[in-house]
């Protein structure tokens, strides 16, 4: 059974102003599918769309960006939605929060800063199911924070009062109230230093241990997919360049630009010269043609200007979009 | 050992800020008691590396002359800076320091040509006659990073890549022919693909310019592969000091300890010592209060001691480690090598 199934997914930003108009493929036709039970990594570096598809798989396409093509289908069992179809008002009432949830990047704009923390709770619980008995809210509230190992402190305190690990934990708790079946992590530990994302990560990963539902967790940090994901997909300018169980990927990754990935990453014990890709990464708006990552892959072939690879299987459960690899293993 | 000053010394020096209201409030100390320094003639990498709230930017701060210590001096080549109060002085002082600052599209007006800032630096600093001497001097910086004046010429911030940007803003910082650079998270808000080319460019002024760099960073793989030495900073503190083998590879202190083991390494069959459940902070205020080791509340090893007072600095084999653990150690190493 699948969770999500997305099918060449086009989404563009269209804007026109004094007659110029303007397109930026920030997501170019994606497929890929989640199931239930998993955690999977979504890596890329700024600007490769993957906010936009974030956005879109969870309901939130507004103007300028437009779902061009492709589909969005979710099976949560005892209900069925298309996202590119659903109504705001269905969205809001069946979906938001109780199925799928959100933890931004900086949790001190999630929480209300002038209200203590166990308010922004009632707001939220009160917005999706009515609170009718006040006392009940309170004990069960109490009880998922210490589920979650939180001190039940945290609750009468005002967001600044918190440190910020313990911010972005409580943000992780509010998006966790209903269970939902899909928790969407968005760069949940960048802002963090090193000890409290770690705190974060383990608490993310016990949170999808208990309840069996399914993290998408995007970041740009490699060394965060390599101990977090179960699976991993790399994107480059709008595009899948390749999709591997996290071992996999890590241990044989064969698109050029996941071995660049993991092999310029730095580590302590180690002191060999890294080094950067010529050039810098496309401009979503006027991308190059064939395979995007041409004009900085140490191995271009004529073949990857023109013509774009497709993501094919290579191994069962690994998908590459390279034409090397696709010859290698003809 | 040269008799020359040296190019920085920080001697125990201390900022206290005071927060909260005019009555109440409460004095919190960001920097306490800190020492180190750099000599003129080794260039080196000095990372100061710490979490969020560590103090490493008010130390920069500090060094910048953008704030006086509270107790303690700054001298750099020997000299106070806090004396220096007129302007011209100041002038030869940021000649020697210059600053890199984290987000470059934030050091750079959206609205102003990036050349014009490299111009003005010349122009601020009195480095040329003319134009065209100027010319010279901006794209002798510019080489020195790897672009040309002709490649940036008449570009806005946003018609460069993030690397490229914080490449521009590396050479700005070269105009005056520093002696040392304070680069506050330079590569935290630069593209994975490109952060590298930044990293190894410090590492090349170093070789080739001779210029002194201050790398304040909170990523510790970085750290480890650009710099000579690390000073690793909690709530005010440097707990552990030293040569970065030795601090990242060896740690002595049990919160640097903590700090190596939570990097994530990008190898999946790792996994299991950082999967390790650690005990994390409510609020940062407590820790900034404690009395004696700010780290005893989650340290693993913690003795009565360490809740009393400040710990002692130990020198345990190359590193300098203020922790209780140690403090026995040295006695007795102290006491073998008397005659």
């Amino acid at each position: 059974m699948t969770l999500l199934s997305v099918q060449n997914l086009h989404a563009y930003y269209k804007t026109e102003a004094y007659g110029i108009s303007r397109t930026v493929r920030a997501v170019d036709g994606v497929s890929f599918d989640l199931f239930p039970n998993e955690i999977y990594g979504v890596a890329g570096e700024s600007s490769c769309g993957k906010t936009t598809l974030i956005k879109v798989i969870s309901g939130s396409i507004r103007p300028p960006l437009k779902a061009i093509e492709g589909s969005v289908n979710y099976n949560f069992g005892d209900y069925q939605a298309d996202m590119l179809k659903i109504s705001q008002e269905e969205l809001r009432r069946n979906i938001r929060w109780k199925r799928i949830s959100y933890v931004m990047q900086g949790s001190m704009s999630v929480l209300n800063p002038v209200r203590k923390v166990i308010k922004t709770f009632q707001d939220i619980v009160d917005t999706h199911e009515r609170i009718t008995d006040k006392k009940e809210f309170l004990e069960k509230t109490r009880a998922h924070i210490n589920r979650l190992g939180l001190p039940t402190d945290v609750l009468n305190a005002y967001p600044h009062q918190l440190s910020g690990g313990m911010r972005q934990r409580v943000a992780i708790a509010l998006a966790t109230v209903f269970q939902p079946a899909l928790i969407i992590a968005d760069e949940p530990t960048t802002a963090l230093d090193v000890v409290v994302q770690r705190g974060v990560l383990h608490m993310i990963k016990d949170i999808q241990a208990a309840s069996k539902n399914t993290v998408l967790l995007v970041t740009h940090d490699m060394a965060v997919h390599a101990n977090v994901a179960d699976r991993v997909m790399i994107m480059y300018a709008g595009r899948i360049v390749e999709e591997a169980p996290t071992e996999v990927i890590f241990n044989t990754p064969l698109h050029p630009y996941t071995q660049h990935l993991i092999n310029s990453l730095p580590m302590i014990g180690e002191k060999s010269m890294k080094a950067s890709l010529k050039g810098s990464p496309p401009n979503l708006a006027d991308p190059p043609t064939g395979c995007r990552f041409h004009p900085r892959c140490p191995y271009v072939m004529d073949e990857c200007r023109t013509v774009v690879p497709e993501l094919v299987s290579v191994k069962e459960r690994h998908r590459v979009a390279c034409h090397l690899v696709k010859e290698a293993s003809l | 050992m040269s008799t020359s000053p040296k190019l920085l010394d920080v001697q125990h020096v201390t900022v206290e800020f005071h927060i909260g209201g005019l009555l109440g409030g409460a004095l919190l100390t960001a920097v306490n008691d800190v020492s180190f320094s750099l000599e003129s003639d080794k260039p080196e990498i000095f990372t100061l590396a710490g979490e969020s709230g560590s103090g490493k930017t008010t130390l920069s701060r500090l060094l910048l002359r953008d704030l006086e210590p509270t107790k303690g001096k700054v001298l750099f080549e020997g000299r106070d800076v806090s004396t220096i109060r007129k302007r011209s002085e100041f002038i030869e002082f940021i000649k020697k320091v210059q600053p890199v600052f984290q987000n470059p599209f934030e050091t750079f007006s959206p609205l102003r040509r990036v050349e014009a800032y490299l111009f003005d630096t010349v122009k601020n600093f009195r480095m040329a006659s003319n134009r065209r001497e100027a010319a010279g001097i901006v794209d002798d910086a510019l080489r020195s990073v790897g672009l040309s004046l002709d490649e940036v010429r008449q570009r806005y911030p946003h018609e460069l890549s993030g690397g490229q940007i914080q490449r521009v803003s590396v050479a700005r910082a070269l105009i005056s022919q520093p002696k040392l650079i304070l680069a506050d998270e330079p590569v935290s808000m630069v593209d994975a693909s490109l952060r590298m080319e930044i990293v190894n460019l410090f590492q090349k002024l170093r070789d080739e310019r001779g210029v002194s760099v201050i790398y304040i960073t909170h990523d510790l793989a970085t750290a480890y592969y650009i710099s000579d030495r690390i000073a690793i900073m909690l709530r005010g503190y440097i707990v552990e000091s030293g040569p970065v083998e030795d601090v990242l590879e060896r740690p002595a202190h049990p919160y640097t300890q903590l700090l190596k083991e939570s990097v994530p390494e990008p190898t999946p069959s790792k996994r299991e010592s950082w999967a390790k459940h650690i005990e994390l902070g409510v609020t940062e205020i407590k820790e900034y209060g404690r009395i004696g080791c700010k780290f005893a509340g989650r340290c693993p090893k913690v003795m009565d001691i360490c809740r009393q007072a400040d710990p002692p600095d130990v020198q345990v084999g190359r590193q300098t480690v203020k922790c209780y653990l140690y403090s026995e150690h040295v006695e007795k190493t102290e006491a073998g090598t008397q005659p």
